[in-house]
């Protein structure tokens, strides 16, 4: 892989207008990346998904090239219907559309001339990877006091490629008192490529981010998504993740609490039915006093499917007050199905309260009987306990437009 | 009871015990395998079994994964066997024991002599590498229940230690096992016969006395159909400003019907108040519920201890077998802990339940870290894990972390945690009453505790209830 990757990476450098200190900057983070690979089991937070073996085995030979210099077709059909919504289209690697049509211009800066910068703290290989490939990374700063009128839609296309690597990296600053709405919609028409999503969230002040998750539409795509969010004084993140479209995705979530009265909530749902392998990963860092998290995931599992929630709650020495609460509940509908929880809770200070939950386990047996003695068939009755089970996940979310977006997504009836 | 506690407050176990020494040369190598095997007079297959198991250490590396980190031990520069010069050939009568020895285990509160016992438990005492003296051997062996070292079982009963000895722990497990299947010098044995319910609590007394001396003992109970055994451990060591490690291997198994209740007051000494010395306490439990309808029960006090890290575990191999864990873990000063269960259904309708509570104090860390794992076969399993953590103090650190794997699509595995602190209104409500606050804390963490001491032996449940207290003395201001 080594000689190929470097190759892959020569060929972008000489078709590119990186400067040269961008270059250095990238070769430095393809070393990175090269001396530790992809990650295996060996890694703690890949115990239960060993990505190196998962690409072997679904993609094999990844290639790392992308011709950035050819644009892609635009396909309107895509586009969410009966929703107005500002769009970022990335389709194959390439970045082909930002609008913001329906909110003012000067509130809203987007630029992409940025110089990479070394960080050193990096740890994650794959971010490694995402900063040497990725092509030119946009960041997107909300003025002071402005709330964005519609969602930012984030359309992650991919068409008439197969067996490649793709690195997609966002930075989204929010100033003061100001909010963002982002909905990714993951929707894909190629087949083993690897996708590699990260982006960086920046929440001063009173701001309020939500970023609704969506990967739905079936596809054998192997996908990792990375949000880095910190967290100023008084700002809220609401994250939601709906896991059931690809053939393996990793959504993994770090979130630095730093300021007093800062909240993060993070909910999600695995809905597995063919031989899928899904996880969330989630870091919740409590360093000062006064904050809260919360986070709830549940999953219904179908045939030889397999999902992983990894949940840690980190309270500092300094952060007295804390409130973080966590609960997974998984339902496993046959006997070829696995869940594994590892919801963990690191905590320095004493002043807190701090609780977690997990249950698996088959569907009520009780309330099947409940239901069939009431007139419905078993396959109805399962539904109907299946659609109640998945509904209290998706009430959390709080703009009401995108909750009635999910519901029909999946099928849920209220 | 003031003075009682003013009494308590030091470690009061602290003590050496000046007896002269045969010591193996120091260093880890074949010729003290050879050393230990010889003086213990060990069969061959023993010997052969020992250095296959110290082959298989030299490939093994030290794991690294725990939370607690510790100095670099340096292997050669330990004893891998010291016992006291006239205890090398067991005295037959607790008479002719060297009456040091039967001092210090006054001292400690376990009078050896019979008949001064009456609250009729038989005790094992191991006093540094060899066990000195079993008590009421005659009364159990009329029932049938072989209760000795396990030097004296593997001459005396080869058949039931080659068949049993690393079923459970075998000689391929991990770098602390490995090293203790290597090197152990003497433990317990005990067999409980088919059908026989054992008439009084076993008990084994661990005493590291001598210094620069590595512990490795080894237990080995086995339970026969429908037989059922309580047994109990106590532990403790001399103050010494340097670590000593402690790495023993404890291999139960119950066979059909069978119960083995398993339970560890743990007391060894946990290092000064600024974390100098102390007994590295990286221990290997493991049981087997090898028949159906078995149960194994492990209920642990640990209180001592620089570093504890051990995880009593269970495979629930047999369809309807049980298996429970109970732990008080309490770490106060620099102390550290690493523990917790591992739960392996691998049987039918296999049930366990886990109760852990953790409290710590000072600058002291403590994890819990937890497996429950259920196979793809093991139907109808069911698991409930609660682990609450206690902190006192923003100096010390209170973590958890469980694995939960469900394989099976009919098996329920409910998991909770909590921590959090004593609450201010708990402790006003008890100081309105006229408890001071010490007292008030001691209650109200023997409230926390209260659903794993019930488990405990009468007697040890006393001596713990006791231990608790003391263990946090100085950590409430």
């Amino acid at each position: 892989m080594e000689e190929k990757i470097k190759n892959d990476f020569e060929k972008i450098i000489e078709n590119s207008k990186f400067s040269n200190k961008d270059i250095e900057l990238k070769r430095d983070f393809l070393n990175k990346f090269i001396v530790s690979g992809f990650p295996n089991k060996k890694l703690e937070n890949w115990k239960f998904s060993d990505l190196n073996q998962i690409i072997k085995k679904n993609i094999g030979d990844l290639s790392f090239y992308t011709n950035y210099s050819i644009p892609n077709k635009l396909n309107p059909s895509i586009y969410i219907d009966g929703l107005e919504h500002n769009k970022i289209v990335f389709i194959n690697g390439r970045i082909e559309k930002i609008d913001f049509k329906y909110e003012e211009k000067d509130k809203i800066q987007i630029s992409d001339q940025f110089e990479l910068k070394k960080d050193t703290k990096v740890t994650n290989s794959l971010i490694n990877l995402n900063n040497a490939f990725a092509n030119k990374y946009f960041k997107i700063v909300i003025k002071k006091n402005y709330s964005i009128r519609k969602p930012l839609v984030i359309y992650h296309t991919t068409n008439n490629i197969n067996s490649k690597n793709i690195n997609l990296r966002l930075d989204f600053v929010l100033e003061k008192n100001s909010s963002l709405k982002i909905v990714d919609i993951f929707n894909d028409q190629s087949e083993k490529n690897f996708i590699n999503v990260f982006y960086n969230f920046e929440l001063n002040q009173d701001s309020i981010l939500k970023n609704y998750k969506i990967d739905q539409i079936e596809n054998n795509n192997i996908k990792y998504s990375f949000n880095n969010i910190v967290q100023q004084e008084n700002s809220v993140s609401e994250t939601f993740i709906l896991s059931s479209g690809s053939n393996f995705i990793k959504n993994e979530i770090n979130c630095d609490l730093i300021g007093k009265y800062s909240s993060a909530f993070i909910n999600g749902i695995f809905s597995l039915k063919q031989k899928k392998h899904h996880e969330i990963k989630t870091n919740i860092n409590h360093l000062i006093d006064n904050t809260k998290s919360y986070q709830l995931i549940k999953s219904v599992l179908e045939n030889e499917s397999k999902a992983v929630y990894q949940g840690k709650i980190f309270v500092d020495s300094k952060a007295q007050k804390t409130d973080g609460y966590q609960l997974s509940k998984a339902i496993l509908l046959n006997e070829t199905t696995e869940f594994n929880a590892k919801p963990e809770l690191e905590i320095y200070a004493d002043d807190v309260k701090c609780s977690h939950g997990s249950a698996s386990g088959s569907l009520n047996d009780d309330a099947i009987f409940y239901l069939m003695s009431r007139g419905l068939n078993y396959t109805e009755a399962k539904k109907l306990l299946i659609n109640g089970f998945l509904l209290e996940v998706v009430e959390k979310i709080t703009d009401s437009q995108i909750k009635n977006l999910i519901k029909n997504m999946i099928g849920l009836k209220e | 009871m003031k003075k009682e506690i003013e009494n308590l407050k030091e470690y009061k176990y602290g003590f050496t015990t000046d007896v002269e020494n045969i010591r193996a040369p120091k260093g880890l190598n074949e010729d003290t395998i050879k050393f230990i095997s010889e003086i213990k007079k060990e069969p061959k297959w023993m010997l052969e079994w020992r250095l296959k198991a110290f082959e298989r250490l030299k490939k093994l590396k030290e794991p690294n994964w725990q939370k607690p980190k510790y100095p670099k031990i340096d292997y050669q520069d330990l004893y891998y066997y010291s016992a006291p010069k006239n205890a090398s050939s067991k005295p037959k009568d607790i008479k002719d024991l060297d009456p040091k020895i039967l001092e210090t285990y006054k001292k400690l509160g376990i009078p050896l002599e019979e008949q001064k016992r009456l609250n009729g438990i038989a005790v094992d005492a191991v006093f540094d590498s060899v066990s000195v003296a079993t008590t009421f051997k005659e009364k159990l062996n009329d029932v049938g229940v072989i209760f000795c070292s396990i030097s004296e079982a593997i001459q005396k009963h080869p058949n039931l230690v080659k068949k049993y000895l690393g079923s459970v722990i075998p000689i391929t497990d991990h770098y602390f096992a490995t090293l203790n299947s290597a090197v152990f010098t003497d433990g317990s044995f005990v067999y409980i016969p088919e059908g026989v319910r054992c008439p009084m609590e076993l008990s084994t007394y661990f005493r590291i006395n001598a210094s620069q001396t590595g512990q490795f003992e080894r237990t080995l109970i086995i339970a026969d159909k429908g037989s059922y055994v309580s047994y109990l451990e106590g532990c403790t060591a001399p103050m010494r400003d340097e670590n000593q490690l402690h790495a023993a291997n404890v291999e139960l198994i119950a066979l059909d019907d069978a119960e083995i209740k398993y339970s560890t007051v743990q007391n060894w000494y946990p290092g000064d108040e600024d974390g100098k010395g102390g007994i590295y306490n990286f221990v290997t439990k493991r049981g087997l519920c090898k028949g159906t309808n078995s149960k194994i029960s492990w209920t642990q006090v640990e209180t001592g201890s620089a570093i504890t890290w051990k995880y009593p575990s269970c495979i629930l191999k047999g369809d309807n077998s049980i298996g429970e864990f109970y732990s008080i873990a309490i770490t106060n000063n620099h102390q550290k802990a690493d523990t917790g269960t591992k739960m392996i259904h691998l049987g039918k309708n296999t049930k366990s339940k886990i109760i852990s509570k953790g409290i710590s104090a000072g600058l002291s860390d403590m994890t819990y870290r937890g497996l429950v794992d259920i196979s793809s076969k093991a139907n109808n399993s069911s698991n409930y894990t609660q682990c609450d953590s206690l902190l006192m103090g923003n100096k010390c650190g209170a973590h958890t972390v469980p694995y939960i794997k469900n394989k099976n699509s009919k098996s329920n595995v409910a998991h909770e945690a909590t921590t959090s602190k004593i609450s201010e209104d708990q402790l006003h409500y008890c100081q309105q009453r006229g408890l001071n606050s010490e007292e008030a804390v001691g209650l109200i963490v023997n409230g926390f505790c209260k659903e794993v001491l019930q488990q405990l032996p009468m007697e040890f449940a006393v001596e713990a209830q006791k231990l608790v207290g003391i263990s946090l003395e100085g950590s409430v201001g």
